[in-house]
């Protein structure tokens, strides 16, 4: 089975047969990761750029059509940028920070993000998917001509997946026939309904939202401010419990319409039927396109463990959220920029395999913040109860009149990193600092006299020293790591204001990932190697 | 703090009569919403997590 399933925006990796197929024994690589989307592509760039090899096979030969997620969040740029792909997006995408919510007729009230200063990426972009992936893609063929150890091989169906205590094996389909393959590690990232998880026996639990949503994207020269527009019980025939506009580049908006759950599918995904909803939402003699329609029902699912073995789960594979909040793709992405180091440390034997059972640990964590949120977004948006539907309403009522009633008005709480609080990796806090980048966060950014601070935090262990010089430290057995001192005019109010507070100077350990491993006043030497052999899962002697 | 669960209010019947008065003349899903606005006002009044939670406790089915 080698069929494709659906249409591609852009074929970025045509089939092409390799040398492995005609091997007489199966070859062996030390990371194999199946799926060639968002969450694929940014792990093996990442372990690659490590120096680390991983081959990523997917079912296709390119991007899938249809923008899909739309919406990326800052933390998403800030790995991007450290991947080589955040300038392009950035670029591309639309930045926006006003939302208006309506209920009925009316406006209930407008935001602003008002997107705190000091940032080098934008608090949101909107971007369709298929620039998001091909971007990345971009950026692995550049890391491919500078030598780095990845590939992406097309039309590589995995059809069969083993594993014992030293490798896992998988049979692929192509369009010359089966060949197999042995690896160190396997990363599942083929999505939401992920053929590994099932090819494994996994289940996969959680709630389904019973309520259909029509997307539709459509393109249009029109003079709408760039805002998130959000209707409760819009003024419309066939009255939709709720209604989204929201822009994306190349005069494509996306418009979706809250359906109900008992709908004729068919029927509502007949264009005619959509152009008449869009002719009654849009004003009168609006000229548009469409560019692309599609269904979905909400659902809030997770595995139980990320790690089974030798085979990882992320992205979709591992835990789906509602589209509201722009957590499904954002999350995904903190999942690859969690595993790939950890992954890097255990296959270069310098940290134990159980380093990765803290993925698990940590993004588990992270899943079940953004399957709360969505949840209970998805419950002011979705009434279940008549009475749940009266205080939602007395909300909305509320919020026209009344600041307290607006940050009861849910229609997704957008997307932002979580914290690793009380986890094992994490050294306790010996700072009397800012609570925001207490051990366990990622780093937030901060201007430095020239540039930003998360430019100068590459994909190794750092010692962030400021105002004050740090321990001579080059490497804890094996592990590189690099110091980063500031003083004086680097030290700018923005960095004072979320590094130090009303501290005068301080150290932090900071992960590959960019969160805090530990900080103190200062350190000595033994006491950031403690640090470090616990951030990376060793016992301490 | 604790939930103040002792008489509070002065003048009490004057207190019922006022609030049957504000559901004067509404049907039975206007005064719904009414006491949905009523309630979110006056746990925003309160603010304080640990009394509402105490709140929801003692009206919660006993």
């Amino acid at each position: 089975m080698v069929g494709a399933t659906y249409a591609l925006a852009h074929e970025l990796y045509p089939y092409a047969p390799v040398a492995d197929q005609s091997a007489d024994a199966p070859p062996h690589h030390p990371v194999i990761i199946v799926g060639g989307g968002p969450i694929g592509v940014a792990t093996g760039l990442d372990l690659a750029q490590k120096g680390t090899p991983a081959l990523i096979l997917d079912d296709h030969d390119g991007v899938g059509m249809g923008s899909r997620a739309i919406c990326f969040a800052k933390r998403t740029l800030e790995i991007a940028d450290r991947l080589g792909a955040g300038a392009e997006m950035v670029e591309k995408g639309v930045v926006w920070n006003v939302g208006r919510v309506f209920h009925g007729e009316g406006e209930v009230f407008n935001f602003n993000l008002l997107p705190e200063d000091g940032h080098g990426n934008p608090a949101f972009i909107n971007l369709q998917q298929p620039y998001f992936e091909k971007f990345l893609i971009d950026a692995l063929r550049r890391a491919e001509a500078e030598g780095k150890p990845v590939e992406i091989r097309g039309r590589n169906v995995v059809t069969g997946i083993s594993q014992d205590a030293d490798k896992v094996t998988l049979h692929i389909d192509t369009p010359d026939g089966p060949y197999t393959l042995t690896a160190d590690y396997v990363i599942a990232c083929d999505g939401a309904r992920s053929p590994t998880r099932d090819m494994m026996g996994l289940s996969f639990d959680g709630r389904v939202f019973e309520d259909n949503f029509l997307i539709a994207d459509v393109k249009m020269t029109a003079d709408f401010p760039t805002e998130r527009w959000f209707w409760f019980e819009p003024p419309l025939a066939n009255a939709p419990q709720s209604a989204l506009l929201h822009k994306q580049p190349d005069d494509v908006w996306r418009i979706d319409f809250q359906l109900g759950w008992d709908i004729d599918r068919e029927a509502e995904l007949d264009p005619a039927k959509i152009r008449q909803r869009i002719d009654e939402f849009l004003p009168d003699g609006t000229e548009y396109e469409l560019v692309w329609t599609s269904i979905y029902t909400f659902q809030c699912r997770r595995m139980e463990r990320f790690r089974h073995g030798r085979v990882l789960f992320a992205g979709d594979a591992a835990h789906q959220v509602s589209p509201f909040g722009a957590r499904g793709a954002n999350s995904g992405i903190q999942d690859s920029d969690n595993l790939a180091w950890k992954l890097d440390l255990v296959l270069k034997g310098l940290a134990p395999d159980t380093l990765l059972d803290t993925y698990h640990d940590e993004r588990a964590h992270g899943a079940d913040e953004n399957i709360l949120n969505s949840t209970r977004a998805t419950d002011f948006l979705t009434p279940k109860s008549e009475i749940s539907k009266i205080f939602r309403n007395a909300v909305l009522t509320l919020a026209r009149d009344h600041a307290f009633a607006r940050p009861m008005v849910n229609s997704g709480r957008l997307s932002v990193p979580c914290t690793y609080d009380g986890l094992p990796l994490n050294t306790p806090d010996a700072l009397t600092g800012p609570a925001r980048t207490r051990p366990g966060s990622p780093c937030p950014d901060a201007p430095l006299a020239d540039g930003f601070l998360l430019d100068r935090l590459p994909g190794c262990f750092t010692l962030l020293a400021l105002n004050t010089d740090p321990p001579d430290i080059a490497e804890v057995g094996g592990i590189p790591i690099r110091t980063l001192t500031l003083h004086g005019a680097d030290i700018t109010d923005a960095l004072r204001d979320r590094y130090l507070g009303d501290a005068p100077h301080a150290l932090y350990l900071i992960r590959p990932d960019q969160h805090v491993a530990a900080r103190w006043p200062n350190a000595d030497a033994a006491t950031i190697t403690t640090a470090l052999t616990t951030a990376t899962g060793q016992p301490c002697n | 703090m604790q939930l103040n669960t002792q008489p509070n209010i002065p003048d009490p019947d004057g207190f019922y009569d006022e609030l049957l008065a504000t559901h004067q003349g509404l049907t039975k899903d206007q005064s719904d919403a009414l006491n949905a606005r009523l309630i979110l006002i006056l746990a925003n009044h309160i603010g304080d997590r640990d009394i509402l939670r105490e709140a929801l406790k003692a009206a919660g089915p006993s």
